[in-house]
């Protein structure tokens, strides 16, 4: 581990101006990925600024029937948030498959988003890894990738996000609220993860000096036919293997609205508006599952060993539709599989 | 006479565990107490170039950095680094002594200062140049370089013969992965500096005599000079069967500063020790139609050291189990850039028998028989290679016992013939083996005449128990409430012990109970039978037993003498006593534990998720001293058992020559939802020949069987046979 210095932000303004003053520092909330990594040295900031007592831990319903979740709000209370177990339990069970209790209840909304790959290459500092190290090479492409990405790889790098909230973030169509020195935007939660390309240390398009204050979650939140069902190397704290969230507006057994996003087969969570597409107007079938995941696997590459992924994700893509369909959500606590 | 052995009794030790009052390796406090930190090799074979640690020493609270360049003296002799688990072929690891790398992860500096935190930075800070040599990793790889270890058994017969001319033949490999024990507690030392040259070494290990010991001979100590203390061990495994380098890197920091150091290494770090060698296991087994064996080969190939010959017993456990008029075994070894593998749970065992288990469900498929039926056509009632009977063998009670309680006549043979909605179920069984070992250990018991005694040996607890049934044993032995005995074990000063391990402990020491105890009534005996009016005048110490603080006659337990009245007449406070137990050699006899493991799986046919929803294990291992914290060590070995069959193995990238899961995120073992219903069944197996009290052991047994179990039970859900462990869900996916 590195030395480091610590202050600890007053105010979202504060924070910013902290980051702009030493742009090696980073932002700690939770810690629960940070900390490891700097363990680990693999992330070695000149500075760590303390935001954990920022004033961002609400849940509001907005005017438009949206919901605004504070950056700091930590996973477990949200998985367990009355208004996310009722609008929003496609998140709900998504948070529940990650991690362990105690970890979910030190790590925060907005630290989730930004947690950083879980790729043997990138944490063993004696090996080439162009995300840690610019440049260095890819140690996983012509090695061990039984777990590594499928779809959106770069000759660069193929890490995957181990992420499950942002899954279903993605699915759900969710929103980002950002601050900066320049003020406030908000970034589609489908364009914050970044593809590796040539710039695989780049996880997301965050700014530099830029902090989450929120998330926003649209109304539409698929309550009713809705699943996330991972698949994983043992029954609970594992990074998936395959995961896929689901959800599913139908009009009797026709689909009027369908999202799928795919987690632990890229470098961020995997949407095909085209495979959503093709599912509006159809019946809820297995068959036209099964077409939505040619469309969502279009362009999936096999490296040496992950080759399986391709059709343990086509067969989960169709599961958990199916479970949507069917309102018969996967169960995070009973680990047979609906 | 028997009011503790036997039954449920509650560990002696949990308070102290739960409240946080048992100190480990890592926790002793010392004044002036300073941490080091280690820095590692990153490459598998070479030599250090350039060592350059002038930027870690400049770091504030600093004190040292320790390099083979500026060590205090090392013993130069393998003599000195031999310790009693070593292997006997080779020459074993000795950190920092020269510029020479092994292995990937050796230790190359020790830096030491005043925090942990500031000797973990500044080991950053340590700049190594190597010059790389040529390296390989990789067992497939480098199977055609295996050589012939010994051989575990005699050949009988002619089993290629007999192979050849088999009627039903079965043949394959199982490759068994790397695994790592990964306890609980880290690797820790703290080295006590007393002045003079003299050092309290608290330390995790398995045995501390052992080392202690060799703490003499590599540092030229004289007994006295230390002394090495581990009261409370947070799981080895094995691991710490032998002195591990933190407690060599301790020692030195400590002698090198004159001060305290405490080396607690980390979990990546302890991916550096010892581990289950790799092993592709060959087996082969011809019948007869009817299902009579008639030949058996088995060839174990497993990674080992450049440096040291490291080998246990995979192969020959049919010659227990099963009969078969032509066997052959070898063991062969290939030798790695590597650290040295070493004892981890029933080694050789665990891995061996899973083959042969593996295999022998392959061969009832073949001959359309049940896989019980089987085992029972082919129980063997002597051991084949010494050609003797069992001290006893209730593996057909195990086998029925077993059977019934998991309701195996229920099973419908055919693969995918059994379903649960989406899921596929399948049943399996195997059969598991394991030795019942004995040692000599020494106690001491100081009884005082207030109905209290102190029993102390050097015996290691490393989780297992041994307080609480050393306890019991004692109480029992000396009629006393167990409230009233004290149990001191894990100090160099006590006396002697062996390592802990190979299920050897339960039986060992408390027969060297029951040896001190005697010494104890003989004392007593002594003083009650000289009273006036003695109900013991003329009793013979046989015809005596020590009940409810008396000596009394075995008879009739009312002419008896308190305990307190007998000392009160002698005029003595306490009576000390310290035996040596040995065994009497039995070359009569075959001694082994046993059991029977069913096993049920649940199986996603298209997602290829694996549930292991029961286990039940039968066992049968002679008198089990204490059925509850027996059914914990069980229930233990089948939960390592899970994690064989399915999460388990060190995954290296050869290229690199490095582990790349070091760490216990992502080598997986099982977590509470792997674990659903284990039932264990002790089988009542009363050996009169063993020892006096029938004990066997139950350290190893409960993880043998366990993994081929569950692969059979896969195979009988999915009809997907897989013989590359672990099982994980990809391999069922096509």
């Amino acid at each position: 581990m590195n030395n480091f210095h610590y202050s600890r932000a007053a105010d979202v303004a504060d924070a910013i101006r902290l980051l702009a003053a030493d742009p090696d520092a980073k932002l700690i909330a939770g810690g629960t990925n940070l900390i490891d990594l700097m363990k680990e040295n693999v992330e070695r900031p000149s500075g760590l600024i303390d935001i954990s007592r920022l004033p961002l831990r609400k849940l509001e319903e907005t005017a438009d029937g949206s919901l605004r979740i504070g950056a700091l709000v930590p996973n477990s209370d949200l998985a367990y948030h009355p208004l996310i177990e009722q609008r929003y339990p496609l998140l709900a069970s998504a948070i529940l498959a990650g991690a362990s209790a105690q970890l979910r209840n030190m790590a925060s909304v907005g630290g989730n988003l930004m947690q950083r790959t879980r790729c043997a290459y990138f944490y063993d500092t004696a090996t080439p890894c162009n995300k840690r190290n610019p440049g260095s090479g890819c140690s996983a492409i012509d090695g061990l990738n039984r777990n590594h990405a499928i779809l959106g790889t770069s000759p660069s790098c193929i890490a995957t996000n181990p992420s499950d909230m942002s899954v279903a973030l993605a699915a759900l169509g969710a929103l980002v609220h950002v601050a900066g020195p320049s003020g406030e935007r908000t970034i589609a939660l489908a364009d914050f993860h970044r593809l590796p390309g040539d710039k695989p240390h780049l996880d997301t398009n965050l700014g530099t000096g830029e902090i989450i204050i929120a998330i926003e979650l649209p109304p539409l939140g698929f309550a009713q036919n809705y699943s996330y069902l991972k698949i994983r190397d043992r029954l609970s704290y594992a990074f998936a293997l395959v995961s896929v969230a689901a959800a599913l507006e139908l009009e009797g057994n026709a689909i009027s609205q369908a999202r799928i996003a795919l987690g632990g087969v890229a470098h961020k969570p995997w949407r095909s508006l085209e495979a959503e597409a093709a599912l509006r107007g159809q019946a809820a079938t297995a068959d036209h599952f099964s077409h939505a995941a040619d469309l969502l696997l279009a362009g999936a590459t096999a490296r040496a060993h992950n080759g399986f992924k391709i059709e343990l994700a086509r067969r989960a893509i169709v599961r958990t539709l199916t479970q949507a369909a069917n309102a018969t959500p996967q169960s995070q606590a009973h680990k047979k599989i609906a | 006479m028997n009011a503790y052995v036997g039954t449920p009794t509650s560990r002696v030790d949990g308070r102290a565990k739960v409240t946080g009052a048992a100190k480990y390796a890592g926790e002793f406090p010392a004044d002036g107490l300073v941490h080091g930190f280690v820095v590692e090799a990153t490459i598998p074979r070479g030599r250090i170039a350039r060592l350059d640690t002038s930027a870690a020493l400049q770091v504030k609270g600093v004190l040292d950095v320790l390099t083979h360049a500026n060590r205090p003296p090392l013993a130069g002799n393998d003599e000195a680094w031999k310790d009693e688990v070593a292997p006997e072929k080779g020459s074993p690891f000795r950190p920092l002594y020269d510029d020479t790398i092994k292995f990937n992860g050796q230790p190359i500096a020790l830096v030491v200062a005043e925090e942990w935190e500031t000797a973990k930075f500044a080991a950053t800070l340590v700049r190594v140049e190597y010059e790389p040599h040529g390296f390989a990793t990789d067992l497939e790889g480098e199977r055609g370089s295996a050589v012939e270890f010994d051989k575990p058994h005699e050949p009988r017969g002619d089993a290629a013969g007999a192979l050849a001319r088999a009627a039903v033949r079965h043949e394959a490999d199982y490759v068994i992965p790397t695994e790592h024990h990964n306890p609980m507690e880290l690797f820790a030392t703290t080295a006590v500096w007393d002045g003079d040259g003299k050092l309290t070494v608290y330390d995790k290990t398995q045995g501390v005599q052992n080392v202690h010991k060799f703490l003499c001979g590599v540092f030229d100590k004289k007994p006295d000079d230390i002394r090495v203390v581990s009261p409370y061990v947070g799981g080895a495994f094995g691991s710490g069967l032998r002195p591990q380098y933190q407690v060599v890197l301790a020692t030195l920091g400590a002698l090198a500063l004159k001060r305290s150091v405490r080396l607690v290494l980390t979990r990546q770090q302890m991916y550096g020790l010892g581990y289950r060698p790799m092993t592709i296991e060959r087996v082969a087994l011809g019948a007869k139609t009817d299902g009579a064996l008639d030949a058996v080969t088995h060839e174990a190939i497993a990674v080992t050291s450049r440096y040291e010959d490291f080998a246990r017993n995979d192969t020959g456990w049919a010659e227990q189990l099963y009969s078969s008029p032509n066997s052959r075994f070898s063991h062969k070894l290939v030798q790695l850039d590597v650290s040295t593998p070493c004892d981890m749970r029933a080694p050789g065992a665990a891995s061996g028998v899973c083959a042969l288990e593996c295999a022998m469900d392959e061969l009832a498929v073949a001959l359309k028989l049940d896989p019980v039926e089987l085992r029972l056509k082919c129980y063997s009632d002597r051991d084949q290679s010494e050609n003797l009977p069992y001290t006893s063998k209730q593996l057909r009670e195990c086998y029925a016992r077993g059977a019934d309680a998991f309701g195996w006549s229920k099973r419908n043979p055919a693969p995918r013939s059994m379903r649960d909605g989406k899921e596929l179920v399948g049943w399996g069984m195997a059969t598991g083996v394991w030795e019942a070992l004995q040692m000599p250990v020494a106690v001491r018991i100081v009884l005082t005449s207030n109905g209290h005694a102190e029993v102390s040996c050097a015996a290691s607890d490393i989780g297992t128990g041994t307080y609480t049934i050393v306890a019991q044993v004692a109480a029992d032995a000396l009629g006393l409430p167990i409230e009233n005995i004290s149990v001191k074990l894990a100090d160099s000063s006590l006396p002697q012990a062996p390592v802990e391990g190979g299920s050897w402990m339960a039986a060992s020491s408390a027969h060297a109970v029951l040896a001190a105890a005697e010494e104890v009534r003989k004392e007593l005996l002594s003083l009650a039978s000289k009273m006036h009016r003695s109900p013991l005048a003329d009793a013979e110490l046989t015809d005596t037993v020590l009940v409810d603080g008396t000596i009394a006659r075995t008879n009739d337990n009312s002419r008896a003498v308190s305990i307190a009245d007998a000392m009160r007449h002698g005029n003595i406070e306490r009576i000390a006593k310290e035996k040596l137990n040995q065994f009497d050699e039995d070359k009569k006899h075959a001694r082994n534990t046993h059991s029977a493991v069913f096993a049920e799986v649940k199986v996603d046919e298209e997602l290829g998720v694996i549930r292991v929803s029961r286990i039940v294990s039968a066992v049968a291992a002679g008198r089990i001293l204490n059925t509850k914290t027996g059914r914990s060590q069980v229930m233990g070995g089948v939960v390592w058992g899970i994690g064989m069959a399915l999460h388990e193995g060190t995954v290296m990238d050869h290229r690199f020559g490095r582990i790349m899961n070091p760490n216990i995120a992502e080598y997986h073992i099982p977590v509470n939802a792997d674990v659903r219903d284990i039932d264990v069944i002790f089988v009542d197996e009363p050996d009169a020949h063993i020892n006096k009290l029938g004990i066997k052991g139950l350290g190893e047994i409960g993880v043998v069987g366990v993994p081929a179990a569950i692969a059979n039970a896969v195979y009988h859900a999915t009809g997907k046979r897989i013989r590359r462990f672990p099982i994980t869900l990809d391999k069922l996916l096509d």
